[in-house]
C-alpha cells in the first residue's frame, strides 16, 4: 500500500469478499466461475486455465488466468475481490518457480504443460 | 447539500470500488469537512452576501493575534482555510455563525463541481502542454525532437499571432470539473468517493460545491 493513505486501506476493507476464495497461487490451474450480464439475464460462464500471474493490492488484487482456446492463447484479468466471480475451483496445483508465469506465453503444446504438485 | 454553500476538502487519493452491477470504477477519496461557518457577509454591510467557512484545525501558536481574534468572534477554533461562497440573502440569512457544515446530506448519485488547484509542472514544452507531436525522431531530423514547428507566416503579416501554443509554465493553476457524481458517502469518517480523477495533488485543498449546470 506504497503512498495510499490508511484512511482509504480501512475504507476498502468492507468491500472485501465477504468469504475469500480457495487459495491459489502462479502455477495452479483453475476454474473461475464468472456471472455474465446479458441484458436482464445473469448466467454464469467457466473460464479455466493457468493462473500466469497474481497482483496483490488489497481490494485492487486481480490475477490472470491464461488458457488456450481453438488453437489462441487467452488471457483474462479478474479482480480478485468482483461481486461478478459467484466461485473459483483450484483443478491442480502446478510447480513453478517463478511468480509471474509469462514465459508461458511464448510456449506451446507440450512445452507449456506444468508439472503438479502431490499427484502422482 | 444543504446551505447550497460549498464545503472545503482534502484530496486523499485514488482506489477503486465496485458498482451495484459489478463493475470496477475509479474513484477519488476526499476527505470533506466538517467545515464550520466563521462569518456571513451581508449585502448592507458588504455590498454583497456570502458566507465564509473554515476547514481543517490549525494550532493556536500557528495564528497570529489578528486572526485569532476572527475566530474567537465566530466561538471556533482557529482554521487552516477560510473560503467564502457567494449566496442569496435568504439562504445566508438562515445560517448562523458557528454552525458546522458536514456532508450528513451528500449521498450517493449526487452531482457535484469539484474546484482544485491542478499540480504544478513547472515551464513545460509543447508535447507535454498543448499535446503537439513533436518532430521525426529519425530521418535526418537534427536537435529538433521536440519542438513545435513553425510559429507562423512570412511578410504577412508579419508577426506571429497572439494565443501561439507555445512552450511556458503548466498547472498549477485553478481547475473546476463539472457534474462529478458521488459515488459513496461514509458520513462518519467525513470521507466521499468522487467518481473518476479530480484535479490537485494529494493532500491539497478541493472544493465541492453543488453542481452548477446539474
Amino acid at each position: 500500500m506504497a503512498g495510499c493513505p490508511m484512511k482509504i486501506f480501512e475504507l476498502e476493507q468492507e468491500m472485501l469478499r465477504p468469504r475469500p476464495l480457495p487459495p491459489f497461487r502462479a502455477g495452479d490451474t483453475v476454474r473461475v466461475h464468472y456471472k455474465i450480464r446479458e441484458g436482464e439475464k445473469v448466467r454464469t460462464q467457466v473460464f479455466e486455465g493457468v493462473v500466469i500471474r497474481q497482483h496483490r493490492g488489497g481490494l485492487r488484487s486481480t490475477f490472470t488466468v491464461r488458457k488456450i482456446s481453438y488453437g489462441v492463447g487467452v488471457e483474462r484479468v479478474f479482480p480478485t475481490h468482483s461481486p461478478m466471480i459467484d466461485k473459483l475451483e483450484v483443478k491442480a496445483r502446478g510447480r513453478v518457480r517463478q511468480a509471474r508465469l509469462y514465459y508461458l506465453r511464448d510456449l506451446r503444446g507440450k512445452a507449456a504443460r506444468i508439472r503438479e504438485i502431490g499427484v502422482r | 447539500m444543504t446551505l447550497n454553500s460549498g464545503i472545503l476538502g482534502k484530496k486523499l487519493g485514488m482506489t477503486q470500488v465496485f458498482s451495484p452491477a459489478g463493475q470496477l470504477i475509479g474513484v477519488t477519496a476526499v476527505e470533506v469537512g466538517p467545515c464550520v461557518v466563521i462569518q456571513k457577509r451581508t449585502a448592507d454591510k458588504d455590498g454583497y452576501s456570502a458566507v465564509q467557512i473554515g476547514f481543517e484545525d490549525k494550532a493556536d501558536r500557528k495564528v497570529n493575534k489578528p486572526m485569532m481574534g476572527h475566530f474567537s468572534k465566530a466561538g471556533v477554533k482557529a482554521k487552516r482555510f477560510l473560503r467564502e461562497f457567494r449566496m442569496s440573502a435568504e439562504q445566508v440569512n438562515e445560517i448562523s455563525v458557528g454552525q458546522e457544515i458536514n456532508i450528513a446530506d451528500l449521498k450517493a448519485g449526487d452531482i457535484v463541481d469539484v474546484i482544485g488547484i491542478s499540480r504544478g509542472m513547472g515551464f513545460a514544452g509543447v508535447m507535454k502542454r498543448y499535446n503537439f507531436s513533436g518532430a521525426k525522431a529519425t530521418h535526418g531530423v537534427h536537435e529538433y525532437f521536440r519542438h513545435g514547428g513553425s510559429l507562423g507566416t512570412n511578410m504577412t503579416p508579419g508577426r506571429v499571432f497572439k494565443n501561439r501554443k507555445m512552450p511556458g509554465h503548466m498547472g498549477a493553476e485553478r481547475v473546476t470539473m463539472q457534474n462529478v457524481e458521488v459515488v459513496r458517502v461514509f458520513a462518519q469518517d467525513n470521507i466521499v468517493y468522487l467518481r473518476g480523477p479530480i484535479p490537485g495533488a494529494k493532500n491539497s485543498l478541493v472544493t465541492l460545491r453543488p453542481a452548477v449546470k446539474g
